[in-house]
This record gives C-alpha cells, structure tokens and sequence, in this order.
C-alpha cells in the first residue's frame, strides 16, 4: 500500500470516526436525515472498519517482531479487534462479508498477515512452514515451555485455520469467533514466550505461495520435529462441520492432505 | 495571570540527535535543590541550584550539572532471547537524612538505589602509606602525625548501593517511595511488588492481575503510586480508565480494592478507539493527599479521594485530536504516555502536548495556558508566549492549524519544583527549565 494511500485512507477513517457514530439500526431512528445519512454511510463504515481492523491485526504482528512488546499496547489493540469482530459478528456483517467476492480480497489480506506473522520467524531459519507446525516448534524449542503447557496448546491448534483462505469462511459465527479468539489468544502466548524474532520481511510482499497446497505440504514434510502422528493428531481435531460447500471443501482438502501424510 | 513569565531556556546539550540523548523522566528532589534527569541510554543527569548571590541576583537559581553516571547498562535475557532496554523509566528521590543524596532509578526489569555524595576534602599525612597509596616500610617510619583532611576540588561521586533485581516478569512502569522511609513500590503491567530499602533478595507481592490463563488478558496495570502521608494506601491506575485505592492493613495481597475509581462513559463520544484514550497514563497523589490527578491521552482529570463515581475537575488538553484518532492509532501516537504533575500548593496542574507544547490548568480560576518548549520560539530570559492551535475555520497569525503539529515532538515528561515556581520541562533530547520572572 503506497503511503499516498495509506494516509488517504486513514483521513477517510478519520472522517469515519470524527464522532465514533455506530451504525445505528434503522428502526426507530429519531432523524430521517440521520437515517438516510446512515443508509449511504453503510458500504463505506463497513469497508473503513474492515481497514482499521487490518490496521489493527497488523499492529499486532509488529509486537511480535519488537524485541520486546509493549504489553500494554498490544493489550490496547488486542481489545479494539475483539471490539470490531465482535460487532461484525452481531450485525451481521461478518456472514455478508464471507459470501460477496469482493470481500474476499480484503479475507486474504487478513490471513496473510496472520500466516506472515506466525511464519516470519520461520522465514528466518529459510522455512515456509505453516502456522501450526511453527508453533508446535516453537514451544519445543522454547526450554521455558512446561511439556504439558506445550501439548495443550498445540491441541488448541486448529488444523483448517492454516489452509489460507479458508480461515475466515467458517460460517457459522460462533466459530469465527472460536478461531479468532484463538487468533488473539495464540497472539498472547506467542508475546508471553517470546522467541527469536526477524525482522527482515516484515512488509514483504505476500508470497502467494503461502496459498498454495504444495507449498504447505513441503513445509510439513521438512519439518522433521513434528511426527506424523502430531501431525495426524493436529489435523483430527474437529472443527465442527458444517452444511456449507466452503467447508466441505476445506474437508476435503484435509482428507487429501492426512492421505499424503499417511502414505509418507 | 495563569501563563508562567519567565523563560528561560536551558539547553542540556548532548551533541546530536542521538536516540541514546532522549529524556525519558525528569524529577526534583524534596527540596528542589536538585533535578535528576533519566535517559534512553541508561544515564543519570542531576542539576543543582546555584546558590543565590548577592553579586549575580540575575542568575538567580540556575541550575547546573552536578553529576552524571551511568545507572543501567542493556541486557541480554537469555532466556527468552529478549534485549532489555537501558532506558530509565522512572527516577524518584528519597528524602534526605545527612549529606548524601539518594534516589532510585529504573528501567524495565531493575531498580537500583543510588548514592550521590561530595568529596571535597581529602585526608593526607598517613603513617603507613606514602601520597600515592603505596605501602611504606614500618622500619622506616621514625615518626608519627596525624592525618589532616585538605581542601579538594569537589568531586561528586555516585555508588550504586542496593540493586533490587529479578523481581519482574513484565516490564516496571512506575516505583513509588513510601511515606515511611523505609518501603518502596515497584509496578509492572500486571504486578506490584513492595519492597524494603534495606532487603534486596527479597520482595513482597501485593498486587497482581495476571490471568490464570493468559488469553483472557484484557488489562494491565500503567501507572502506581503511594499515598504522600498514609504508608498503608497506594493507588494504582489500569488501561481501562480506572483508579484503584487499596490498602495494605486489609490483606497481604491487595487484590481487592477498597476504593475504585471509574468515570461512566459518554455514549456520545463513543467510538472504537473510546478504550485506548481512557487509558490512564499516570497518576499523581496531590501534595494534601486528598486528591488523585490522572492523565489520559485527551484529558487530565482530578479526583477527591471520597468521591468514586466520576472525577471533580475535567480539563481538555488537545480536544482538537479528538477527530484525528485514527491517524494518530495508525501512527501510534495514540499509544504516547503522557504524565502530569501537580504544583506545590496543589492549585496548577501541568502535562504535555505535541509540537513541544505543554498545558497548564490553574484550578481555582479556571484558566489555562499553551506553552512551548523549543529554542527557535524562546530566547534565553525571554518571557514565554501563549501559543494557541487553530482548530478549524480561519487561522489567526500566531496559531498553529491542527495539521501543522509536529507529532514527533512530544512532551510526555515534566516536573515542578516542589515549593517555587520553577518548572522542568523534557522535549526529546533538550531540558527546558522555566521559572517565573522576578520583579
């Protein structure tokens, strides 16, 4: 994003945000003008909501790259993300969001500052391997790390959150906020445990081979310290199925990948 | 008047625009003899007044270096792979007993007490060793003298006599001495710890908000303070926008709050970012210990100590970034910690601003002033200026319009004399000190 842009948008938020007016329902609005104000504000609030919370997920990412996070701040920016997810969840938006094509662009974004976060330090030892297997290892590596603490939260882990885009498209709502939360609650161990950081390729281009199957599986067969079984084990644990062709999709791909592994 | 004629700029020059050179607290002593200044490279700068001469009564009190050590070094944790920053965070003094001085500085994981004291004389004529220290032969002695002590050039000297260590997990943002003399506090994000002056293996706990499980942190501690004449009560403030008064005699750890301090919040002025600028930066206790200051990144607001539900006094220090919130997360400017202070007679409260601008608030007449810390806009002895911001419509000639502050020049850390009024004020790498005009 050019700087150009980038103050651009943020003078738009500013404007957005001039009164912090929430969206206000459409029943029982006091001032028609209010309401027709709002009807046109609509696209636009949801799309500068969706920018701040880029803005703010990217933040967080940069707290992993510091030598030492500001715990206060992250705590800050950690809270305003559950803010804004929690009333996309409410009103709706976040399902809207899933479904317009559109939106899918700025969906991507969002995982692969996820992904850019979590394998950034991976990067640093020439690794591409996905986010789970990252953080199965970087408790491994981590002496501090308590075994048990470790096999807990690896098992929170969960495998479908790594197939890139599909990480948002759980439908039903109450997942969203499952894997967001664990988004957040990974950001919050990862701070507590600091590792190694790099901060070369913190604003690298996305590699969109971070969205390719491949690329994945040769992550997880190069890394030598996740056993099959772990592997296997990260992967059986359930999300919960839905009827929706997004996520039958993501289960199948996840059949394709355990066949891989077992047949190695 | 509420401004503050008198300027007089005095620079703390440290060549350069070295990071390592930025001010990052500034504090008098007791009796604002001295002023101690911490920096992002770990040094102690102390000033002292001059003493008033009859033959000079122009330079009435200026203050000149008196001494200046290295208090922390960096770190390597190891553990955890992590720098640990040199920066001083907080430097408070203790109250003086003899000739030596003694304060406490911090940075993130360390305090250390330290003792300045003068040497300006110098025992000379011992028997057993000749002037350079070297021993002499006892056969050779064939008489004796007594020792005297000798004018020297006074020589400052600063020891580090206890270094309380290994007692934070998290980084400390505040110490407090207690009113006893013999207790200090030390917080981090999510603990405080009390310690003795004289124990440095050891600590006692009293407060700590760490979750069990980490993932349910929603907020930190940012700022503590002990009550200035009552040992047993400290307040602590919280990135949510509250005040916690506790006190010691009711448990040994003071998790539960005998006062707490929330202002509801303004659904009109809500907005995604109401969270972070209700975060409290730092509280101050008054000097009467009836009331708290804290300092949002909007607001100061003043607190009576009997009073929970909202505070007394509310002032406006920038209102006009109300409307820039977003840049200013975007870049994180809105994360700046301001502190404010108190006068001596508890009357003015003072904070900073951006563009090297910092505010005071008289109480009693309601009237406050714009001030600004920077050479090109203040002569030495030149009286200081009121500087106003434009915040929209037409621009008179000597404001400031909104979009033109410099936000890279802020003014997060002041202090003011304890009895006089004379105010020191950090703008990055420069000391300002300001006091008021005589006759």
């Amino acid at each position: 994003m050019g700087e150009e842009e980038g103050l651009h948008q943020t003078q738009l938020l500013d404007t957005m945000f001039v009164r912090g007016l929430k969206r206000k329902c459409f029943d029982g609005e006091e001032d028609i003008e209010g309401t027709l104000a709002g009807i046109k504000a609509i696209p636009s609030y949801n799309l500068q909501r969706q920018s701040l919370l880029d803005m703010s997920l990217v933040k967080l990412q940069l707290c992993h790259m510091l030598v030492e996070p500001n715990l206060c701040r992250s705590v800050l920016i950690a809270n305003t993300v559950r803010q804004i997810q929690e009333e996309m969840t409410q009103d709706g938006t976040w399902q809207m969001i899933n479904t317009q094509s559109t939106g899918q662009t700025s969906l991507d974004r969002l995982v692969s500052t996820d992904i850019l976060c979590r394998s950034s330090r991976e990067q640093a030892e020439g690794k591409q391997v996905p986010g789970y297997s990252n953080f199965n290892k970087d408790f491994e590596d981590d002496q501090t790390q308590d075994s048990s603490e470790t096999m807990s939260t690896a098992s929170s882990v969960q495998a479908p959150r790594n197939l890139q885009s599909n990480v948002w498209e759980m439908e039903n709502p109450q997942e969203n906020r499952g894997n967001f939360q664990k988004s957040l609650d990974q950001i919050f161990e990862t701070l507590e445990n600091k590792s190694p950081n790099s901060v070369e390729d913190l604003f690298s281009e996305v590699d969109n081979s971070y969205y390719d199957l491949d690329t994945m599986l040769t992550g997880m067969m190069s890394n030598t310290k996740m056993g099959h079984c772990d592997g296997l084990e990260t992967f059986s644990s359930p999300t919960t199925t839905t009827s929706n062709s997004n996520c039958k999709s993501d289960l199948n791909e996840l059949d394709h990948i355990v066949e891989i592994l077992v047949e190695s | 008047c509420a401004g503050y004629p008198g300027g007089r700029g005095s620079g703390s020059e440290t060549g350069g625009r070295s990071e390592a050179d930025i001010i990052s607290t500034v504090e008098f002593n007791h009796t604002g003899e001295l002023l101690a200044t911490g920096d992002k490279g770990g040094r102690v700068v102390i000033f002292q007044r001059e003493q008033e001469s009859k033959h000079q009564p122009h330079r009435r009190g200026e203050y000149n270096v008196y001494s200046t050590f290295q208090s922390h070094e960096p770190e390597f944790d190891y553990l955890k792979s992590l720098e640990i920053e040199e920066k001083i965070n907080k430097i408070r003094w203790l109250p003086q007993h003899n000739a030596a001085y003694f304060l406490l500085s911090t940075n993130d994981k360390t305090v250390k007490l330290w003792k300045v004291s003068e040497r300006d004389k110098r025992p000379e004529g011992y028997n057993l060793k000749d002037e350079d220290g070297r021993l002499r032969d006892p056969s050779m002695i064939t008489t004796l003298r007594v020792p005297v002590l000798r004018p020297m050039d006074l020589m400052v000297e600063a020891t580090p006599r206890r270094v309380f260590a290994n007692a934070h997990t998290y980084h400390i943002n505040s110490i407090s001495v207690n009113s006893d003399y013999e207790t200090y506090m030390s917080a981090d994000d999510l603990r405080i710890n009390l310690w003795n002056f004289e124990i440095t293996n050891q600590s006692f706990n009293i407060v700590d908000i760490k979750p069990a499980n980490m993932e349910e942190l929603t907020e930190v501690i940012t700022a503590a303070e002990f009550h200035p004449h009552h040992c047993n009560t400290f307040v602590y403030s919280s990135s949510k926008g509250t005040i916690r008064l506790c006190d010691m005699r009711a448990s040994a750890l003071c998790d539960r709050h005998a006062k707490f301090f929330e202002e509801p919040e303004d659904p009109s002025n809500r907005s995604f970012f109401s969270e972070i600028i209700s975060s409290i930066s730092d509280v101050k206790f008054s000097h009467s210990g009836r009331y708290i200051m804290t300092r949002d990144y909007l607001t100061v607001k003043v607190w009576d100590l009997n009073m929970e539900n909202r505070p007394i006094e509310t002032y406006q220090v920038h209102d006009y970034l109300r409307s820039k919130l977003c840049s200013l997360y975007e870049n994180d400017c809105i994360f700046d910690k301001f502190e404010c202070v108190w006068n001596g007679s508890d009357s003015v409260i003072m904070t900073g601003s951006y563009n090297n601008f910092f505010r005071m608030f008289d109480r009693n007449t309601k009237r406050d002033v714009t001030l600004e810390a920077s050479r090109e806009n203040s002569k030495p002895r030149a009286i200081l200026k009121p500087r106003k911001v434009c915040v929209g419509g037409k621009r008179r000639k000597d404001e400031i319009s909104v979009d033109s502050l410099d936000f890279s020049k802020k003014i997060l850390h002041t202090a003011w004399h304890p009895s006089e009024n004379i105010i020191a004020v950090a703008a990055t790498n420069n000391l300002y000190i300001f006091q008021d005009k005589v006759n």
